[in-house]
């Protein structure tokens, strides 16, 4: 019997879907089948959430971000604060102080004048609150119907202290795995104000730009191997990619995974794991394991880590793959996210 | 969080794990109906839980997995017309008919919308008077009422730009298929829930009485479904083959009468192909005559595709619980959710899925 002539099609790759931009497994795709071979080079490989380069003896990280959230108002935050989060929060999880920061403005035709001062507005608070100016930007109008309000760009630069070496291929077996607070606010916040999805719900989205909890957990004096602010997919997505990086398998805990009841209600009665929801104001770390309990300390000082825990651990075992023991005691994979639940979270 | 933690609880269920060891004396192969409770037993490893001696085996109640793919060839060929928006659950929109699936039509153009509830789609068939609102339901008895009555308040409000394009089945006909067929291996069923939350208990009486197969109604939590199994188990190795309803907190005997109510107003008994088993005498759905008006099969000259080629993926065996997922040479290696061989690698619900989500490490036979 050959398997191969089932009548079923393999998914259609020679469009983009929804889910290439969703941050799981078609995005990874994308960028190694399509951007990594055009524009390869050893700075692009190493896959980071930010470029690490030198220029005349000082280390620089470089990043950039789109960012296409719809509602571009949601309860805690806006278009605005989040594209200046996002960008803060990529430099800062490579152990950059951010310093500078562009913006550039993709206008639909017909946005009132009013929603932009407010976004706008919000960049400036946002950027005050990261220590960060925003120094150089752009700006383009497209006839209506061709953006959906407003798009923005963001790029950033920080410098790096010439010691550090955070990478997703630092982790090794043993490592512990830190995680700052509870997961899937910013998600359920936007699903919540989802056209054709009728819930109601107190939750906030938990962004929040990440530099002054990195700059206490760097100076806690502890061996972090790695960070990441699990944005599109999840603490799942960001696991899995440190794993299949690092070569090692990263095990996590159910019952020590902080979740709010809210999130998780919300969860359950839509179906989706909240392990695969995006936040924008979390950080985990993966460190080494006789730093955990120092770390994990110096987390839950800070104010946006005062619900931290260790969620897991890296293992030799199943390289390459996140599991999880389950509040019963068995082990499951934690996938790969295939498809984007929810797209344009942010 | 109350009616979750105390059904997920590890001590609760390692007492009913015990239970389980200290009954069990012979080997028993039992069948999850519902894909929502194979789903469970993966995600908590309650196969790998329980004593040896007991194969679950999973069974067709996965919907998006026993739609036939002709429904989804009908689907996106309205989808893909100017004037029509086609509306779904997001599950639907990755399954593949036998060319494309509605997400990728979706990318060419087409205007396809994802909704949690068929009552959203009136709303966007009121809200948009110039398109024709189609709205694509599968499911079994859990979903089809809530189906039935967006169809009912259109006709209450003469919203004549909406319309059902409707698969929907029934689960006992389907156990009365597998019962009866020759190759049957499951001696004990366990009931889905949800239905039997709807449609109530007797049918599910008639199929112990016929059969004289135990059948416990089973929750989908993991406390619920070790009670099932408990359940099931000593019933058998008492020799006794009865109905019970290990999940009383949703279930009653009589189920939800009004559901019912709207249900029979609605829809009609009729043959119903599943995919992966066939054809199956009145274990499906159909719009009544009164409502034809909103049914999109005959509102719209629809091509009428040819039957599907049989399939040479092994989901039937899956399907019967015949053979498990991990038995498939294509598993997790040439078939897998991205490039789907067969439905029930498909949906999240389906057993392949559920298998390689969870449970692949275990595995040495993946690439």
């Amino acid at each position: 019997m050959n398997p191969l002539t089932c009548p079923l099609p393999v998914f259609d790759t020679e469009t983009i879907l929804m889910g290439h931009g969703g941050g799981g497994r078609l995005s990874a795709d994308l960028f190694r089948n399509i951007f990594l071979p055009a524009f390869g080079n050893s700075i692009l490989g190493r896959a980071d959430d930010q470029a690490l380069v030198e220029i005349g003896g000082a280390r620089l990280a470089f990043t950039t971000d789109s960012f296409v959230v719809k509602p571009l108002f949601f309860r805690g935050g806006d278009i605005g604060s989040l594209a200046v989060h996002g960008t803060v929060n990529d430099l800062a999880v490579g152990g950059a102080t951010p310093l500078f920061l562009s913006a550039a403005f993709i206008l639909e035709e017909g946005f009132p004048l009013e929603s932009l001062r407010r976004i706008v507005s919000s960049m400036r608070e946002a950027a005050q609150r990261a220590s960060v100016q925003i120094v150089t930007g752009d700006t383009k109008v497209v006839e209506k119907g061709s953006c959906d309000g407003m798009f923005i760009n963001t790029a950033g630069i920080g410098i790096v202290d010439t010691n550090l070496h955070l990478s997703a291929d630092q982790a090794r077996p043993g490592d512990v795995v830190l995680l700052s607070g509870p997961i899937g606010d910013h998600g359920i916040a936007i699903l919540a104000e989802r056209e054709g999805l009728s819930f109601e719900t107190d939750i906030v989205s938990d962004t929040a730009p990440l530099h002054s909890l990195v700059a206490d957990l760097l100076a806690a004096g502890a061996t972090i191997r790695c960070m990441r602010d699990p944005t599109r997919g999840g603490v799942a997505s960001s696991c899995n990619e440190i794993a299949q990086t690092s070569g090692v398998g990263i095990q996590l805990e159910e019952k020590a995974i902080p979740l709010r009841d809210e999130v998780r209600g919300a969860c359950e009665l839509l179906g989706l794991d909240p392990l695969y929801i995006a936040n924008e104001g979390k950080l985990l770390a993966i460190c080494a394991p006789e730093d955990a309990e120092r770390l994990l300390d110096a987390m839950q000082r800070h104010p946006l880590g005062r619900c931290a825990s260790r969620i897991g651990k890296v293992t030799s075992e199943n390289s390459g793959l996140l599991t999880m023991r389950t509040a019963l005691g068995a082990t499951r994979i934690v996938d790969m996210l295939a498809n984007d639940p929810l797209p344009r979270i942010c | 969080m109350k009616y979750l933690d105390e059904y997920r609880d590890g001590r609760l269920a390692a007492r009913l794990l015990r239970e389980i060891e200290r009954k069990v004396a012979h080997p028993w192969v039992l069948m999850e109906i519902c894909g929502g409770q194979t789903h469970t037993i993966m995600r908590y490893g309650l196969d790998e839980l329980l004593p040896s001696s007991i194969e679950l085996v999973h069974g067709p109640g996965c919907p998006v997995c026993v739609t036939p793919a002709s429904i989804l060839d009908r689907a996106i060929e309205l989808a893909q017309r100017d004037d029509v928006t086609l509306v779904s659950y997001g599950d639907l929109l990755r399954v593949p008919g036998t060319k494309i699936d509605l997400f990728s039509a979706k990318a060419r153009g087409a205007d396809v919308r994802m909704v949690y509830s068929p009552l959203d789609a009136l709303r966007i068939a009121r809200l948009n008077s110039n398109r024709k609102v189609v709205f694509l339901a599968v499911g079994f008895e859990t979903t089809a009422p809530a189906n039935a009555m967006a169809v009912y308040q259109a006709h209450r409000e003469g919203l004549d730009n909406f319309f059902l394009l409707a698969s929907h089945v029934l689960v006992p006909p389907a156990i009365r298929a597998l019962a009866a067929s020759p190759d049957n291996r499951v001696q004990g069923f366990i009931a889905p829930g949800h239905v039997c939350t709807v449609v109530g208990c007797s049918d599910y009486e008639d199929l112990v009485q016929e059969f004289h197969v135990p059948i416990v109604v089973g929750g989908f939590e993991p406390v619920d479904l070790l009670q099932a199994i408990l359940g099931l188990v000593t019933q058998l190795e008492e020799g006794r083959a009865e109905f019970a309803n290990e999940y009383t907190r949703s279930v009653s005997y009589r189920g939800n009468l009004e559901a019912q109510r709207i249900l029979r107003e609605v829809f009609e008994v009729a043959d119903q192909s599943w995919r992966g088993l066939g054809e199956i005498p009145q274990s499906g759905l159909r719009l009544r005559g009164k409502f034809a008006a909103w049914d999109a099969d005959k509102v719209f000259d629809l091509q009428v595709p040819q039957a599907e080629a049989p399939s040479a993926c092994i989901s039937a065996e899956i399907l019967k619980g015949l053979q498990k997922p991990t038995d498939c040479s294509a598993f997790g290696s040439v078939c897998t959710p991205e490039s789907p061989l067969g439905a029930p690698m498909v949906s999240s619900e389906g057993a392949c899925s559920a298998y390689y989500q969870y449970r692949r490490h275990s595995l040495v036979t993946i690439q």
